[in-house]
């Protein structure tokens, strides 16, 4: 069984991660650039595990937990915060939610 | 001797308890002013006391032995620095238990006479507390024993001043006047710092008998360094004593209530500088050059007030005027050597001042605050109590033989003649002097008390003779200004001249005997029959023109119309110094207000604020409130960092 090589890993990451930038910046719905955030992150886990595999480290692994729990720590607030915009808002549309401007 | 300290603490209480009194006692107009008995009995009870100590000092003093007349109380210390070590404490010797005597004593009456005087004012409690805190200043000033305690008093005096002369602030006039004392002062205290200054720089300490005992071994007789500290320090008394050319304070200080002029002009105050003088003669008998200027600014002084006051209409002002010249023959004592003969003549004024004012206080009493004396006349008739003390006082101030005046000024005379600083020259401005002063006190007597009435119909009903309160001061003043003199009866007449003996362990045996020997008494019975008769030749001018002619002053006015119109303006002094010195001032003063701080300091200041504002305009228009923008220009940031290393 052939290796696969680390930069198919890294070049599935960043598109993972540019699918997520490009999300973030084109949505318009809250949920979806929500997720968009998270597919960045995950981006950011399979690069990290792909150089720990690289190098035999385990250094990479012991990050990608920590951004897991941040995620899921992100995702429980995150999710609260948009449920309570709805409810205020009726909306889940950001460009309705620019209040904080001049 | 113990009880040297309540001559100062009585006052001094008092001031607190009519202070707080003042403060509490708030009363309405045309309402019955609360506490007035409480407040009298507290001023002049306080200040009573207070002379009765100084009575009792003296007479203590008097049963020493001649040779032990000095003692010194250390109260406490006040200020320990490395070596600058300064205590509260008192000196006592002749002179100052003199001063003491006469503060208090002169004080004294003039409280009695204010509670008839000011007894329908509405800062009865006021008035009181800051004449006793006057008299506390000045007592202070007079005992202290070191130059910063003097320092102390005598910017206190100066303080009460302000406070008195402005009693009544709400005429603008009062406020300006009060406001001119205190400005005018302020710049012969600045001299007088300097003075003080200097000395400690020079002999490490401020104690009267340090310096002065030290001061023969460490200043060079005549040198650079004693004429300056001389000469500051005389540029302060300049300024409290109202010398030429600080002296124009004085003639507006008539704005205050008249018991308060009688206080600066007689007991407190004006004193100050002559008494500063006389104090420190130690240092100014170093200084030759220092003792000339004195005595000259002195004379002159004397001369040109006294013509200042030839021809003044206001009461008051020419009481001032006449002042300013005592005062001048004063330093003409100190500046010829004569420093006793200056207390003595000190002393003197001080009774038949404070007893002129007080008479003139009376008079503008009864004739509901009049001050112009074409407005007077014939009072004699309603008012003979106020008229004899008066011409108790006039008699005296004239220098008429046998009343006080007459000795003291006399002495000062024979003095400025005859000592080894004094110069015929000296001696001519003193007579000339004498015998204006003569005129121009029995004009205004004249004026005031005899001729033809020319009082307004209106007040003419209700002339009146001042209240007991205010006639006993009187009376007991002119007892003051008859006898005052006989402590000082010169050797010349037989006398033993108690006065100056009794001051010389102060000054030192000083010019009477050595005098005695240099110049025979003939020569001086010549010198005192030539005052009298040019006294006798300025009462006998004033007799023909006020009395017999009361039409020729105005003829004569017409006939030298500029000279009199340049006396009668005072030689326009007040007009050149507002020209050159306090419009510069005032211009230079706008100048900073308007162009240095309105436009640049407050420039810089609002420069900043807008200089924020305007470039948080321009930087607000960045907060769009769209999330999208704010995320790629995250995202523009994080590839600008990336791109920077991987391509640097």
């Amino acid at each position: 069984m052939s290796m696969v090589p680390l930069s198919s890993y890294l070049i599935l990451s960043a598109v993972l991660f540019t699918i997520g930038v490009l999300g973030v910046l084109v949505r318009r719905n809250i949920l979806i650039i929500f997720m968009s955030i998270e597919l960045m992150l995950n981006a950011v886990n399979l690069a990290l595990v792909a150089f720990s595999r690289e190098f035999g480290s385990a250094d990479g692994q012991v990050v990608v937990f920590l951004v897991m729990t941040v995620a899921a720590a992100e995702a429980a607030v995150g999710l609260a915060i948009i449920i309570c915009l709805f409810r205020n808002r009726k909306s889940v549309n950001v460009d309705d939610l620019n209040l904080m401007k001049w | 001797m113990n009880c040297v300290y309540f001559v100062p603490a009585f006052p001094l209480l008092g001031f607190l308890i009519n202070g707080l009194l003042a403060l509490t006692l708030k009363s309405q107009p045309e309402e019955k002013i609360p506490g007035k008995s409480l407040v009298s009995w507290i001023g002049c009870g306080s200040i009573g006391l207070s002379f009765l100590t100084s009575i009792a000092i003296l007479f203590e003093l008097l049963a020493l032995p001649e040779g032990e007349r000095v003692v010194q109380k250390f109260a406490f210390t006040w200020i320990l620095s490395g070596n600058f070590h300064i205590n509260i404490g008192f000196l006592l010797d002749p002179l100052s238990s003199v001063m003491i005597a006469v503060v208090s004593g002169v004080g004294f009456f003039i409280h009695l006479y204010s509670t008839g005087y000011m007894a329908h004012d509405r800062g009865y409690a006021r008035y009181f507390s800051y004449l006793n805190l006057f008299t506390f200043f000045m007592l202070t000033l007079v005992l202290s024993n070191n130059f910063l305690l003097l320092y102390l008093g005598w910017e206190g005096v100066g303080l009460c001043s302000y406070l008195l002369i402005g009693f009544w602030y709400e005429k603008k006039s009062a406020a300006d006047a009060g406001k001119k004392a205190f400005i005018v002062n302020r710049i012969g205290d600045f001299g007088f710092a300097l003075g003080v200054m200097l000395i400690f720089w020079t002999f490490g300490t401020l104690n009267y008998t340090d310096v002065f005992e030290s001061a023969p071994n460490i200043l060079s007789l005549g040198g650079g360094l004693v004429t300056a500290i001389t000469l500051l320090l005389f540029m302060g008394a300049t300024g409290k004593s109202a010398q030429i050319p600080l002296y124009v304070w004085l003639p507006d200080a008539m704005e205050g209530p008249t018991p308060v002029s009688a206080l600066i002009h007689a007991a407190t105050m004006v004193t100050a500088g002559v008494y500063m003088v006389a104090r420190c003669h130690a240092l100014f008998l170093l200084a030759p050059v220092s003792m000339a200027v004195v005595a000259i600014v002195g004379a002159v002084t004397a001369v040109y007030a006294a013509s200042i006051g030839l021809f003044q209409n206001d009461i008051k002002r020419v009481l001032a005027y006449s002042t300013i010249s005592q005062l001048g023959y004063m330093f003409l004592a100190c500046g010829v050597g004569a420093f006793a003969s200056g207390i003595f003549h000190l002393m003197t004024h001080a009774f038949f001042k404070a007893l002129l004012f007080l008479g003139a206080g009376a008079v503008m009493h009864s004739l509901a605050g009049e001050l112009n004396m074409q407005k007077m006349g014939n009072l004699k008739k309603y008012m003979p109590t106020t008229f004899w003390c008066f011409l108790c006082a006039t008699l005296a101030i004239s220098g008429i033989p046998l009343f006080s005046g007459f000795f003291s000024k006399d002495e000062i005379l024979w003095k400025a003649y005859s000592s080894p600083h004094g110069h015929f020259l000296l001696w001519l401005i003193g007579v000339i002097t004498a015998g204006m002063t003569a005129f121009y006190m029995f004009r205004l007597f004249f004026l005031t008390f005899l001729g033809k009435s020319r009082v307004d119909p209106q007040i003419k009903d209700h002339i009146h003779e001042a209240p007991k309160a205010m006639t006993i001061p009187l009376i007991i003043l002119a007892f003051l200004s008859l006898i005052g003199g006989y402590v000082g009866i010169p050797y010349s007449l037989g006398g033993k001249n108690r006065f100056e003996r009794f001051l010389s362990p102060v000054f030192g045996e000083t010019s009477a005997e050595s005098a005695l020997t240099l110049h025979s008494p003939s020569s001086e019975y010549l010198l005192m029959i030539v005052s009298i008769v040019i006294v006798l030749i300025g009462i006998f001018i004033a007799h023909q023109l006020y009395i017999q002619n009361p039409e020729t002053p105005k003829k004569l006015a017409e006939r030298f119309k500029t000279p009199y119109r340049i006396i009668f303006n005072k030689y326009y002094v007040d007009e050149f110094y507002s020209m050159m010195i306090v419009k510069p001032v005032i211009n230079f003063a706008l100048f900073l207000w308007k162009i240095i701080d309105v436009q640049i300091i407050d420039g810089i200041a609002n420069g900043i604020a807008s200089l924020t504002k305007w470039a948080g305009e321009l930087f607000r228009r960045t907060e769009t409130g769209y999330l999208r923008n704010y995320a790629l220009s995250l995202i523009f940031g994080a590839i600008l960092i990336l791109s920077y290393f991987l391509f640097k």
